[in-house]
C-alpha cells in the first residue's frame, strides 16, 4: 500500500507500478465495459432478479466441480448456462410475472442451497466461500484478463447482432411479435448472454461485483436519458467511471473493493435520480423555460 | 429423534418460521415481489453483520435494518410496490455494505478471521439454536401469521388490482408499507433458521406449488402454508437421519420437490394473479 499524496498523476504511476494493479485495472476496465451493456438490456427488460440469480448460481457450480475435483470454471459454466435454461423453460407467451417470480425464486434458493451440500460434502471451504460470494479484483493473473477480454469480446458481438430486435422486444414484445421478431428465441439468447457474462465475471471478480455492474449503471443511464443510443453510451462511461474511481480509493483505504464499488455504483444512481427529480421541479415552477409547443 | 433438545428446538422454531413464511410468500408471489424478498435477506446479512461489528446482538441489527429498508423501498416506488430497479439498486449496496462490515468485524476478531460468522448468517445454522432463543423466534412468527391473515382479505384485493380496491376505500399504499415491513421480519426471522441466501426458497417455492394446484386464492394461502410447514418437517428429519447433508439443504431440496412435481401438471386454467400482467 502506497501513501496518497494529491498529486494525481504521481499516485496513478505508483500504482500502476505494482503488476496486481494493472491487472485489476485492466479487468475492471472490461468488467466496466461488457457488464453494464448486458445489463442495459437486463434493467430494460426488468429482470435484475433473473441476473442476480445468474450471478449467485455459479457458487454452486463452482463448489460442485471443487468437489469432483473439476476445474473450477466448468462448474460455473455449466451451471449457469443450466440455469438460463431452466428460467426460460416457462410456457412460451406467458406473461404471467407471479408465475416468473416464484421460478426464480426457487431456482436460486436450491441452487445455493445445493452448494450448501457440495461445500459440506467436500469438508468445506469457508474462506473460499466469501471469496465465490464477494470476490475482489486484487490477486487477478495476466491469463485471467485475457479470458475476461475474450468474454467480452464475444458477448458484445453476439449482442450486436441480436440487439436491434432484442431492443424492440423488450419495449414491446407484442408489437415486436407481431412484426414477426421471434421474441421466444431471442429472452432465452439474451438470458444465455446474461448468463454467459455473470459466470465469467463472476468467478473472477465474485457475484457481487458483477452484480453492482450490471444493475447501478444502466439504472443511472436510463434515468437520465430517454434515447437508448444515448443511454448505452452513457451506461458505459458511468461504469468505467464506478470502477476506476473505486479502484483507486480502494487502493488507498483498508476496506474492501466491493464496498467501495458498490457505494460509488449506488451514490451516481442516487446523484443522477435526485438530479432528474429536482430538474423536473424547476421545470414545473417555471413553465416559461420550458419549450412551448407551436401550432 | 424429538428426545433430543437441540432437535426440540428446531423443530419448534421451524415450524413457526416455515407456517410466517408459507403465509407471507403467497402474497410476494401473487404481487411478483419475490425480488424485493430476495434483496430483504440480504439487508438481513448486512444487519446481523453491522450489529456483530458493533458488538451488540446480531438480532438487533437483523429486524432493525431489515424493516428499515423494505419501508425506504416502499417510500422509492409508487403504491409501496417497489420497483425492479429500485430493489436491484439498493440491493447491490446494500451487500456492499454488507461486505465492508464483514471486513470490519474479521480484523475485530482476527481469531475467527475465517469469514465464518459471515457464513452462518448466510446458510444459517437450526441445529445450534437455544430453547429461549427458539421461542422467541416461534412467538415472532405467530404474531406475522396472525397479522398477515388479519389483513389478508384487503391486500388480496389490493394486490389483484389495486385501482378497484382503492375506489372501494382499501388503503392500498398503507397496505403497501405494512406488507413491506412484515417480509422484512419474516426474512429477518427465517435467516435465523435456514439463513440469508435461503429464505427465498421458503417464500417463493410453496406458495408456487400451490398456486399450480388452484386457482382459489384463499384455498392456495391455505396450502402454501401447509407445503412450507411439511417441507420444514421433512427437510428437519431428512437431515437428522442422515448427517452428511446439511439442514438448509433438505429442507430447500424438500420445498422445491412439491414445486418441481406440480410443474408437470399444468396450470389450473387461468390464474387470478394473471390480471396483473
Amino acid at each position: 500500500m502506497g501513501s496518497f499524496s494529491w498529486n494525481l498523476v504521481l499516485d496513478i504511476q505508483e500504482m500502476w507500478s505494482l503488476p496486481f494493479m494493472l491487472n485489476a485495472f485492466r479487468a475492471g476496465t472490461a468488467v466496466a465495459i461488457v457488464a453494464p451493456i448486458v445489463g442495459w438490456f437486463m434493467v430494460l427488460r426488468r429482470q435484475s432478479f433473473a441476473g442476480h440469480t445468474l450471478a449467485m448460481v455459479g457458487f454452486p457450480g463452482a463448489a460442485a466441480a471443487a468437489w469432483l475435483g473439476l476445474g473450477l470454471g466448468a462448474g460455473y459454466f455449466a451451471f449457469s448456462i443450466a440455469a438460463a435454461f431452466v428460467m426460460a423453460g416457462r410456457p412460451a407467451g406467458s406473461t404471467v410475472h407471479s408465475e416468473e417470480s416464484a421460478l426464480v425464486g426457487t431456482v436460486q434458493a436450491f441452487a445455493l442451497a445445493a452448494g450448501m451440500l457440495f461445500v459440506s460434502l467436500s469438508g468445506g471451504f469457508l474462506n473460499e466461500t466469501t471469496a465465490l460470494l464477494f470476490g475482489s479484483f486484487l490477486g487477478i493473473t495476466a491469463g485471467q484478463v485475457m479470458a475476461l477480454v475474450i468474454v467480452a469480446v464475444v458477448v458484445l458481438v453476439v449482442l450486436a447482432f441480436i440487439g436491434r430486435p432484442l431492443l424492440f422486444a423488450s419495449v414491446d414484445a407484442d408489437v415486436a411479435r407481431a412484426h414477426g421478431a421471434p421474441t421466444g428465441a431471442l429472452a432465452v439468447g439474451f438470458l444465455l448472454v446474461l448468463a454467459a457474462t455473470a459466470a465469467e465475471v463472476g468467478q473472477i471478480t465474485g457475484a457481487l461485483l458483477v452484480f453492482a455492474l450490471l444493475v447501478l449503471p444502466p439504472a443511472t443511464a436510463q434515468a437520465l436519458s430517454p434515447r437508448p443510443a444515448v443511454s448505452l453510451a452513457l451506461s458505459v462511461v458511468i461504469g468505467l467511471l464506478t470502477v476506476w474511481v473505486s479502484l483507486f480509493v480502494a487502493y488507498y483505504s483498508l476496506y474492501p473493493v466491493g464496498f467501495w464499488l458498490t457505494t460509488v455504483g449506488f451514490g451516481i444512481y442516487v446523484a443522477a435520480r435526485s438530479g432528474v427529480a429536482v430538474a423536473a421541479r424547476v421545470r414545473d415552477l417555471h413553465p416559461a423555460t420550458a419549450p412551448v409547443p407551436t401550432c | 429423534m424429538l428426545m433430543h433438545p437441540f432437535m426440540q428446538h428446531a423443530y419448534l422454531a421451524g415450524t413457526a418460521v416455515a407456517l410466517a413464511a408459507g403465509l407471507v410468500g403467497y402474497f410476494l408471489v401473487l404481487r411478483a415481489q419475490v425480488f424485493t424478498a430476495d434483496a430483504l435477506s440480504h439487508v438481513a446479512f448486512t444487519g446481523a453483520l453491522a450489529a456483530l461489528a458493533a458488538g451488540v446482538d446480531a438480532r438487533v441489527g437483523l429486524f432493525g435494518l431489515t424493516v428499515l429498508v423494505a419501508v425506504a423501498m416502499g417510500f422509492l416506488s409508487p403504491r409501496a410496490r417497489p420497483d425492479d430497479v429500485v430493489v436491484g439498486g439498493l440491493f447491490a449496496w446494500i451487500l456492499g455494505v454488507g461486505v465492508f462490515f464483514l471486513s470490519v468485524f474479521t480484523a475485530i476478531r482476527s481469531g475467527n478471521g475465517n469469514g465464518a460468522a459471515g457464513v452462518n448468517v448466510l446458510f444459517g445454522s437450526i441445529f445450534g439454536i437455544s430453547g429461549r432463543r427458539a421461542l422467541a423466534t416461534a412467538l415472532i412468527a405467530l404474531i406475522v401469521c396472525g397479522l398477515i391473515v388479519l389483513v389478508s382479505r384487503p391486500l388480496l384485493f389490493a394486490s389483484l388490482d389495486s385501482d378497484v380496491a382503492r375506489a372501494h376505500g382499501v388503503p392500498v399504499r398503507l397496505l403497501g408499507f405494512a406488507f413491506l415491513a412484515l417480509v422484512g421480519v419474516t426474512a429477518a426471522e427465517a435467516s435465523q433458521v435456514v439463513g440469508a441466501l435461503l429464505i427465498l426458497g421458503l417464500l417463493a417455492a410453496p406458495p408456487g406449488a400451490a398456486m399450480r394446484l388452484t386457482s382459489r386464492p384463499l384455498v392456495a394461502f391455505g396450502l402454501s402454508a401447509l407445503i412450507a410447514v411439511v417441507s420444514m418437517w421433512v427437510g428437519l428429519w431428512v437431515s437428522y437421519a442422515v448427517p452428511v447433508v446439511p439442514p438448509s439443504f433438505s429442507i430447500l431440496a424438500a420445498a422445491s420437490l412439491p414445486y418441481l412435481l406440480t410443474g408437470f401438471l399444468g396450470r389450473p386454467r387461468e390464474t387470478l394473479s394473471g390480471q396483473r400482467a
